[in-house]
């Protein structure tokens, strides 16, 4: 079993550094193929200071040998220069702004998973009664309303609370304290745990009905036991399956949110990297995301087989 | 079914209610635990906007200073915290005249110049500025490997380009170090306006031993950089703030009355810098028109200025497109107007419709150029226009106008611009426009490629004087980018680059704006400016249009002032 375990760990990780190769190699050409280049500017540039800027970038290079250089350069784990922040590596950019992502992203993820298990808890023991329905229209408004709105509101009801309040109760914006990391982290995690409260409600109202919930019924086990033993802990599972990859796409999809808070993290680089054509950054964001997504897969994939005895691993 | 979903349980709910309280209080630890990690990442600002006691302002920055390396900034966000924390050999007092920097004097003629450099000029780690340094700078700006994207503007210096090139030695650059105090300049051609240009961030000295120790990390945190200028930068936490303190080495006492100014917050959301400001968290903001309303609502005091940016349509010249036609652009600035346009279509009171190349704040010889230089009213005139489109149709020997290629960018302003354009030439025209909106990389490399008729571009200023403008639509001029040639203009331009005599030299830019007029090189559309809304406290505090684009080396706090 132990054996068997490890080898399944390699054999997904070998996978997973596929994947990445793939991801990698095809934004690479993607990204080549995009009309226009990192160093165009307003300020239209002289050959000479052109020809001194693509030497300084290797871009004068063909582009298969450019590609090569890349993936020598990504296997010693270096992204290179960003062109935007010419002083910058990459790496550095991704040191310093993926734990803020990360943090915040961490905390969204909670948020979103104890709100989702907690309310489509409650949600399906009151099935069809006056807390599901308000429940579940908050649900339904939680999914369709887009991110950038609830930032913009969350932010203005903030500004009104402060100013009625006549002191800064929570920080409108900007980082560096648990305050600033409340809103943004609500606001972020506030479609995922929409989505995992229809989600828990569904796979709870299934297991009320199955077999072996009537059997521990009939048998007199007492109805909190039920709850917390039979019923919720099978209800959870399919909330644990969709948490990985709903764990990258928040710690990623923050832009938006960083921001409106004015929030130093990684997404405002990865989405501003693409605008700019900054194709260093673009290829380190990209990868070390995707790298993180493959990961994150694989986490789960182990977590399940904990949770559920039944799932084998191979 | 029915009745046991009913059946809430009262025990259930009592269980689900013990695992919401474990949930709270494991969440309550979880955002401890990550308080105390963000902290480590962040900023600390929590002074509010105006904190008269320790003479300190927080204020917030559009984006990241990209550059701080200042031999290769381009970017505003860069000029701007260069501008605090830096001073080159001239500098601008508030209002926009030039003044003496590190140079005490200087004097210019037409093979060169001198800088007299004032002694008690200082870096931040205590050693003076010298001569040397902006040897050594300049040096470095031309070095090929530097690969500065700003280098041009160093060109008028002796072998400049020649060095960019990779033809020459770097130390073959046309100026020296006469004494520790003296900066000798030779030019490649007269240069008139050299004084202007060394106002300008490239220009700015390096101290060679500080900068060799920085091994390639120049400019990248805020111990990688010698401060001059009236702050000196102490913090830096990328992509998140930055604190500026008033630099106890500066020669004046002209500038720099607040201790502590705090960049608390970078964010390109102006709706977020707004709800910042309303709380009181930051000294200033922008008002973009939608919340001119609630600025009045609220009765603040709305100030405007230009920023510097003059808009307008860049037409193609080149061979078999429409554009290169003269009665077809004829038609194009006749047609439409301005005045409509900045009032009907964007609704941005701080903008004003344009009617030349050279905006309104320009210099000229005793007072603004387009005074002595008044440029031609625009004619809005359909009808003439008409009868230009008729005369174009024929020469062209078309039965009809094929669709024009309109490029614009894909910000709001220029989905306004292009279908403004596009509705007032198919109403008064007749002709279809086909727009074609791109993002910023693609329209560059469209435009250079020459891949439209007419482009709606802009042109912002490097340096306080005409030919910054003047000189675009020269022959050899690369942002040049619908091919615009004559000899006329070329021969102006090259009186107006040396032409030492200032009213010579302004004639010839009046004759630039008429000729960009009769040849409708151009269709001006706007000069950009800005809404924006200051704390009544903060005073003396100043946007500019050349240069950074906000000023708080000026600023004063008067904690008694409400309006």
């Amino acid at each position: 079993m132990r054996q068997g375990m490890a080898w399944y760990v390699c054999k997904r990780l070998i996978q997973g550094v596929v994947t990445v190769w793939f991801i990698a190699t095809a934004t690479f050409f993607a990204m080549h193929n995009v009309p226009g280049d990192p160093l165009l500017n307003d300020r239209a540039m002289t050959p000479a200071i052109r020809a001194n800027l693509e030497a300084r970038y290797g871009l004068d290079q063909p582009l298969f040998n450019q590609y090569l250089i890349y993936l020598g350069n990504l296997a010693r784990g270096d992204f290179g220069i960003s062109f935007t922040q010419e002083n910058r590596q990459v790496n550095d950019i991704i040191r310093e702004h993926f734990p803020v992502s990360a943090t915040l992203g961490i905390l969204a993820v909670l948020f979103a998973a104890a709100g989702g298990v907690l309310w489509g808890a409650l949600t399906a023991l009151y099935r069809n009664r006056m807390p599901d329905y308000i429940i579940m229209f908050l649900v339904i408004l939680g999914i369709s309303v887009p991110s950038f709105v609830v930032a913009a509101l969350s932010q203005l009801g903030l500004v009104t609370l402060n100013n009625l309040a006549g002191r800064s109760l929570l920080p409108v914006a900007g980082w560096g304290s648990v305050f600033h990391m409340l809103t943004p982290a609500l606001v972020l995690g506030l479609s995922t745990m929409a989505y995992l409260t229809r989600l828990m409600r569904s796979s709870m109202l299934e297991i009320i009905d199955s077999d072996f919930v009537r059997t521990a019924r009939s048998k007199g086990v007492p109805p909190a036991l039920i709850f917390s033993r039979h019923q919720l802990r099978n209800a959870i599972l399919p909330v644990v399956t969709v948490l990985g990859p709903q764990i990258a796409v928040i710690t990623t999809g923050g832009f938006v949110v960083e921001l409106v808070f004015a929030i130093p993290g990684l997404g405002r680089f990865f989405v501003e990297a693409v605008q700019q054509l900054d194709y260093t950054v673009i290829m380190g964001t990209t990868v070390f995301y995707g790298a993180f997504l493959v990961l994150m897969v694989i986490v789960v994939d182990l977590l399940y087989g904990f949770i559920d005895p039944r799932v084998r691993l191979q | 079914m029915n009745d046991r979903a009913s059946r809430a349980n009262f025990s259930e709910l009592r269980q689900l209610g013990l695992y919401a309280l474990y949930v709270v209080s494991g969440l309550v630890a979880a955002v401890w635990l990550l308080g105390i990690a963000a902290n480590s990442t962040g900023s600390t600002v929590t002074g509010g906007a105006i904190d008269a006691d320790g003479k300190a302002i927080t204020i917030a920055l559009r984006t990241e200073p990209p550059q701080l390396d200042y031999s290769r900034a381009t970017d505003s966000s860069s000029f701007t915290v260069l501008f605090h924390n830096m001073e080159g050999l001239l500098t601008y007092d508030d209002n926009m005249a030039l003044i003496p920097g590190v140079a005490e004097r200087y004097e210019i003629r037409e093979d060169g110049a001198t800088f007299w450099l004032r002694e008690d000029a200082r870096w931040s780690n205590g050693e003076p500025v010298t001569a040397h340094d902006f040897v050594f700078a300049w040096r470095r700006v031309q070095d090929p490997a530097t690969a500065s994207a700003y280098a041009f503007i160093m060109y008028p210096v002796k072998n400049a380009e020649a060095i960019n090139r990779g033809d020459l030695p770097r130390e073959a650059l046309g100026v020296r170090a006469v004494s520790d105090h003296i900066l000798e300049v030779e030019f490649e051609q007269p240069t008139p306006y050299f004084d202007k240009l060394v106002a300008f961030v490239t220009f700015y000295p390096i101290n060679e031993a500080f900068f060799e120790s920085t091994d390639g990390r120049f400019g990248a945190d805020a111990d990688m950089l010698l401060y001059n200028g009236p702050y000196r930068m102490t913090e830096w936490v990328h992509s998140a703030s930055m604190r500026w303190e008033r630099n106890p080495d500066y020669w004046g006492d002209h500038k720099g009355f607040i201790d502590t100014i705090n960049v608390g917050y970078i964010t390109q959301d102006v709706n977020s810098r707004l709800n910042l400001f309303k709380d009181g968290q930051i000294a200033d903001t922008q008002l973009v028109p939608q919340m001119l309303g609630e600025a009045m609502e609220r009765r603040w005091q709305i100030d405007r200025s230009m920023d510097g940016t003059v808009f307008f349509l860049q037409l193609n010249f080149r061979e078999g497109r429409l554009t290169a036609n003269r009665n077809f652009r004829k038609a194009l600035l006749l047609a439409q107007d301005p005045v409509e346009f900045v009032y009907k279509a964007l609704k941005e009171p701080s903008y004003m419709p344009a009617v030349s190349l050279f905006p309104f704040w320009i210099r000229g010889v005793d007072s603004y150029f387009r005074q002595e230089h008044p440029p031609m009213p625009h004619e809005y005139n359909v009808a003439k226009a008409r009868e230009h489109l008729e005369a174009a149709r024929q020469e062209l020997g078309l039965e009809e106008f094929p669709p024009i290629h309109l490029l614009a960018d894909d910000s709001p302003i220029g989905a306004v611009s292009s279908e403004y354009y596009q509705a007032v030439y198919a109403r008064n025209l007749g002709l279809e426009l086909r727009i074609d909106k791109q993002i910023f990389k693609q329209r560059l490399a469209k435009m250079d490629a020459g891949d439209f008729d007419i482009v709606v571009s802009g042109w912002g200023p490097d340096y306080d004087d005409a030919l910054t403008f003047g000189d675009l639509f020269s022959s050899w001029n690369l942002n040049n980018r619908g091919r615009y040639s004559s000899p006329e203009m070329d021969a102006l331009v090259r009186i107006a680059q040396s032409e030492l005599d200032p009213v010579a030299r302004m004639e010839a830019f009046g004759k630039i704006q008429d000729l960009v007029h009769d040849d409708v090189v151009i269709v001006p559309m706007y000069e950009r400016g800005w809404s924006y809304v200051v704390d009544p406290r903060l005073k003396g505090f100043k946007r500019r249009a050349v240069g950074p684009e906000v000023d708080y080396t000026y600023a004063w706090i008067d904690e008694q002032a409400t309006d």
